[in-house]
């Protein structure tokens, strides 16, 4: 997921240093308060934690293995603003000291994996849990969604910024559907990795549980119903139309998969061990095409709904 | 568990680029890939003068090609995406060996190759020369925000601590046989991280305890800073200097 130098062209690389300079400086802002003292060790912990599970990599398809992003984990044990400065931490570290990730991408990575990643899995975390009462268990489930998710919201913001300004001539709904699909995959091993530490934490230490506060006495954030029933309004139309899109369209795949070469990928043994032409196999049928589409549906709708978020917070007088 | 103890990456050494201050590496080190990724990638001697000029700090700094090389494999995943480039691109196509190529695709595959490997390398060279506390005190100097500063120092702290105790816990489940390597496995490397958690956590209590009983305050000591040297300047200027010069050159000729 690390975008090296030149990947993506120089001026996207520089607005996205920009972007990223204003979120983590407004990150730093909105914590500050927060990050005193005491806290600055637990978020270099936290940061440390994040920086370990990076380098644990599983397997998620033949030939190709995710690792894990920890945003939306840092979010729910640190709150978002300094889950966002943390991982941000991670990832300049990462770029200098270990050449994971260009220096010059560095405002992509940090968008990615630092700002886009971090806010996404929290907003998800407040909408799933918002429904149900305050339980270890509603944490647990919430914790898992928006971990799963948060991937790849990631993993879409990334070919956003391809669409932008990658190199090379590559389809870019084939882009979306490799990415998406293969970290949908990755997510759901971020989730359960997500729900063990947070669960774990949770029985040894609720205390250093930001997103589980209202679970110990001093009570915490809640998502008022109503925002939640209108975002999950917002939600459903979304991807009611974007089912009704696929649908229309059942053909889009297919015709992708031979416009570039996937249904080649076989003839080659260079192609033929890559994830592309596993990934073009499965997404030849429509079934699975429609499970992918699907995901990436719901991508978008949370993407959409994290910023009504935004917006309806900011009018909101608290 | 120190600071000042000598990182993995660190490769000991009193060469020039060893003893330049950290806060001007770290900026020839922004300098320098800004400059490369700048460059047009069909400016190919441009990109054959950035290596051997990577090449010659490396020999100066007396870091082994070998450790590069080594250090180089993070780049496998992009690498890998861009040998696919050229057989998934789109049109005009190229066509070379009776495999059909396309002509954006083979362009993207060498701009990712020279560019990300100048980049990498030249961070490598960065963590090869420098130590992590000075790398911190240079970020420091350049006006990083005082909160990335602090948690990036804890974190390496931290670092060591969580790898220890990781290592640990991976031999204790090996001792046992379990050795968790496929994906519905997953649940074991899962229940690990949280164990890992709360481990590292209890240790880095101590670690505070024992730093606030020695008289930590919310930042960490900060000696006198040394006035920068205008001859350092200059050193660590030569590089992205010459790769600014470089790219610039190569921008006017392939317009």
């Amino acid at each position: 997921m690390h975008i090296p130098d030149g990947f993506i062209n120089g001026t996207t690389s520089l607005g996205a240093g920009v972007i990223a300079a204003g979120g983590v400086g407004g990150a730093l802002r909105q914590s500050a308060a927060r990050l005193k003292d005491r806290q600055i060790p637990l978020a270099g912990l936290v940061a440390a934690f994040v920086f370990v599970l990076q380098m644990l990599n599983f397997p998620v398809l033949p030939g190709m293995s995710g690792h894990l992003l920890g945003g939306a984990l840092a979010a729910i044990l640190m709150g978002p603003s300094v889950a966002v400065v943390v991982v941000s931490v991670v990832i300049i570290l990462q770029a200098m000291l270990f050449a994971d990730g260009g220096v010059s991408a560095l405002g992509l990575n940090l968008i990615n994996m630092a700002v886009v990643t971090t806010l996404s899995g929290w907003f998800m975390f407040r909408l799933v849990r918002a429904p149900f009462r305050a339980s270890r268990r509603a944490v647990l489930g919430a914790s898992f969604v928006a971990a799963t998710l948060s991937v790849v919201v990631s993993a879409v913001m990334f070919v956003v910024e391809y669409a932008i300004g990658g190199v090379g001539g590559v389809n870019l709904f084939n882009v979306l559907l490799l990415m998406a699909g293969s970290h949908l995959l990755i997510g759901i091993g971020e989730g359960f990795i997500t729900v063990a530490v947070v669960g774990a934490v949770l029985q040894a230490r609720p205390d250093l549980v930001f997103g589980a506060s209202d679970l110990t006495a001093e009570g915490g954030p809640r998502l008022p119903m109503k925002r939640f029933w209108i975002l999950a309004g917002v939600a459903a139309a979304i991807l009611v139309s974007l089912t009704v899109f696929a649908s229309s369209n059942p053909d889009g795949l297919q015709w992708v998969a031979e416009q570039t070469g996937f249904a080649q990928g076989a003839q080659g043994s260079l192609t033929a061990t890559s994830p592309l032409s596993n990934y073009g196999a499965a997404g030849l049928s429509a079934g699975a095409g429609r499970i992918v589409a699907a995901a990436v549906g719901m991508v978008v709708t949370f993407l959409l709904g994290w910023v009504t978020f935004t917006i309806l917070r900011r009018r909101s007088p608290v | 568990m120190s600071g000042g103890h000598a990182h993995a990456l660190h490769i000991h050494g009193h060469s020039v680029v060893h003893r330049l201050p950290g806060h001007l590496k770290v900026a020839a080190l922004f300098l320098f890939v800004v400059a490369v990724v700048a460059t047009p990638a069909r400016a190919v001697w441009a990109f054959g003068l950035y290596a051997s000029v990577l090449g010659l700090v490396a020999g100066l700094a007396g870091v082994p090609v070998r450790f590069i090389a080594r250090r180089m494999l993070v780049e496998v995943p992009f690498l890998a995406f861009a040998v696919l480039l050229p057989l998934v691109g789109e049109g005009p196509f190229l066509e070379f060996g009776g495999v059909r190529l396309s002509e954006a695709g083979v362009l993207a595959a060498w701009t990712i190759l020279a560019k990300g490997s100048c980049g990498v390398v030249a961070s490598i060279l960065l963590a090869a020369t420098t130590e992590i506390p000075d790398i911190l005190a240079g970020l420091n100097r350049l006006r990083a925000p005082k909160a990335i500063v602090a948690i990036a120092g804890f974190m390496v702290r931290y670092l060591e601590v969580i790898s220890g105790e990781m290592a640990r816990m991976r031999v204790a489940m090996a001792a046992r046989g379990y050795e968790p390597k496929a994906f519905w496995q997953v649940k074991a490397l899962a229940t690990s991280a949280g164990a890992l958690f709360i481990r590292s956590y209890e240790r880095g209590e101590r670690v505070y305890m024992a730093m606030v009983s020695r008289g930590y305050a919310g930042s960490m000591p900060t000696f006198g800073e040394v006035p920068t040297l205008t001859a350092d300047v200059v050193r660590a200027l030569a590089l992205p200097g010459l790769a600014i010069i470089t790219a610039a050159v190569a921008l006017v000729v392939s317009g």
